[in-house]
């Protein structure tokens, strides 16, 4: 749920992509996708199973490199700069989480090590975030322990911890209870306001609604890209649902 | 004649963590009854009892009047499972895992092609293609296919529209109507609250409990109270005043509007707009609304307390 600009001001672009293309053979997985994401944005991006939006992201987060087109994330380039890319993001989805054999705080250490922060730097944003989860009790709990709708929520401080330019969110919620799946939109909203970029994936249409905007990918190509409300004035619909059932159906029907 | 399911007080525990609690529920012939819950409610953990793959720690399930551990054999012969995660044959085609299928049920593809000819069409010109080489949407197609092969009588689906995209999930449902209307009772399990009213009847599951069990209608109508959607170009902004209004029972937010339910029989629309005007809002939308199923289900959650 977006604020609405008062302001017309020009905004700073965290990702470039023109014309990215990515071939997997005779397949063409994205094909020319052009589009900016502006700097403390929840920038939605739905499409299809099989449209192309896992590919686009493992390019963005510099896991898998473009066949061609121009890509720049966080301010590096995504051919030559990968590296420095996967410093300045965090990642969450609901395949791959956390630890599940370690405690709260062993998990905090390990990502935060691997992300170079200092032992201090460590210590304050684990409890800086168990506080904000009201968490602090599980500190010693085994990640296993801890109900789904916790560790999802935990997952996404950890992928925040290092405060990165941008947040990858594949599908967050996945069978998260209503309540639990709404405070973990209150943590995307905090998050944004204090400049994280966020670029979130989801089935849910209503989450679709809380974006500033929203790409639709369809067949590998982006179909539409704008805010939800305008989205739904330009197809005429009544909510979010109803234009990815309109933009998704034209799908063209394959085995892939 | 048997009811398709009837289960009384089933308990099942995985070391000190609760699955089921005490579960008792009926589902009658020829009807299409959901399962709706999180993840962690429990909805696998019966749904491996019923198909006599789980024993429970105690109660009684009955399938076509045959007891889940007693006549586990008889049962496994009328009951249709789709288990959540795939798990057919990756490495065999298409045509062979559902050949193998209806080998290992003593039937023939040709034989019951009826039943399954609206669903294996779509997936037919792909019948040479190892199943681990298909699409999520097809997997589905074929899974769903397999396990309708040997015309059981009870079909059971254990989530079988999670991660799947919107598209996809209504043309699934729409295959679910039709097997409906050939008879077969359906039992499926659902994270998402907007299938509910796909169901004839639903059972709301939350931590090893039914919340509730109706028609989707009935269950909406049984909530107490007046729901109202607010909608404001401040949205954000809106939603954390009304989350502190003490006059509303709770304030969610919605897609594109905030979901205020009050149950305060003395509360006007004034009031809310006096509040808001006096935190300093305007251009905002204040509409009453029919609740829904979601809605129904917070407010069952916020009324049997998790972990409690």
């Amino acid at each position: 749920m977006p604020e609405n600009e008062t302001s017309v001001d020009v905004r700073e672009t965290i990702i470039y992509v023109r014309d990215l293309v990515k071939r997997f053979g005779h397949f063409v997985a994205n094909d020319h996708l052009s589009f900016d994401v502006y700097k403390g944005e929840i920038f939605g991006f739905l499409g299809a199973n099989g449209a192309g939006k896992t590919t686009a992201i493992r390019i963005l987060c510099g896991l898998s490199s473009p066949t061609s087109g121009q890509i720049n994330v966080g301010g590096f380039d995504a051919y030559l700069e990968t590296e420095k890319i996967k410093k300045n993001i965090g990642y969450m989805s609901q395949k791959f989480s956390l630890y599940e054999d370690l405690t709260v705080e062993e998990n905090f250490t390990f990502y935060g090590g691997v992300y170079g922060l200092s032992r201090k730097q460590i210590k304050e944003k684990t409890t800086l975030l168990l506080t904000r989860l009201d968490l602090l009790e599980e500190r010693k709990t085994v990640l296993k322990a801890l109900p789904l709708g916790w560790k999802q929520k935990l997952a996404f401080c950890v992928a925040i911890m290092h405060d990165p330019k941008i947040v990858f969110l594949d599908e967050p919620t996945g069978g998260v209870d209503p309540i639990t799946r709404r405070q973990f939109w209150d943590l995307i909203y905090e998050a944004s306001h204090n400049g994280i970029t966020v670029f979130v994936t989801t089935h849910y249409m209503d989450e679709a609604e809380y974006c500033e905007r929203v790409t639709i990918m369809v067949d590998g190509r982006i179909d539409a890209l704008d805010t939800p409300a305008n989205l739904k004035a330009k197809y005429t619909a009544s909510s979010m649902n109803e234009v990815f059932l309109r933009l998704a159906r034209t799908a063209k029907a394959t085995g892939e | 004649m048997d009811l398709p399911v009837v289960v009384k007080d089933v308990h099942k525990a995985y070391g000190k963590v609760q699955a089921l609690s005490g579960l008792s529920f009926e589902v009658k012939p020829g009807e299409l009854f959901g399962f709706i819950g999180p993840d962690g409610a429990g909805k696998t953990t019966l749904f491996r009892i019923l198909t006599t793959l789980l024993i429970p720690d105690s109660g009684t399930a009955l399938v076509e009047g045959l007891d889940v551990v007693k006549d586990y054999k008889a049962i496994r012969r009328i009951a249709g499972y789709m288990p959540g995660r795939f798990s057919l044959y990756q490495d065999l085609t298409v045509e062979e895992n559902l050949n193998f299928f209806a080998g290992i049920f003593q039937t023939t593809v040709k034989e019951n092609y009826h039943l399954i000819e609206d669903i294996y069409k779509q997936i037919e010109p792909f019948k040479n293609r190892p199943a681990g080489k298909l699409s999520g949407g097809m997997k589905q197609k074929l899974a769903l296919s397999c396990a309708l092969i040997h015309k059981p009588k009870v079909l059971f689906l254990d989530e079988p529209t999670t991660g799947v995209d919107a598209v996809s999930r209504t043309e699934f449902w729409d295959m679910l109507k039709r097997l409906q209307q050939l008879g077969i009772t359906i039992l499926v399990s659902t994270p998402y609250m907007d299938e509910a009213s796909l169901c004839d009847r639903v059972a709301l599951i939350q931590q090893g409990k039914l919340m509730d069990i109706d028609t989707p209608q009935a269950i909406i109508d049984k909530l107490p109270g007046r729901m109202f959607a607010i909608s404001s170009s401040k949205m954000y902004a809106i939603l954390l005043e009304l989350q502190k209004y003490n006059r509303a029972l709770s304030a969610y937010p919605f897609g594109d509007s905030v979901h205020l339910h009050v149950i305060d029989t003395t509360f006007k629309t004034s009031d809310l707009e006096s509040y808001l005007s006096e935190k300093g809002h305007s251009g905002y939308e204040i509409k009453e609304i029919n609740a829904g199923i979601e809605d129904c289900f917070m407010y069952l959650m916020e009324k049997h307390p998790a972990h409690a």
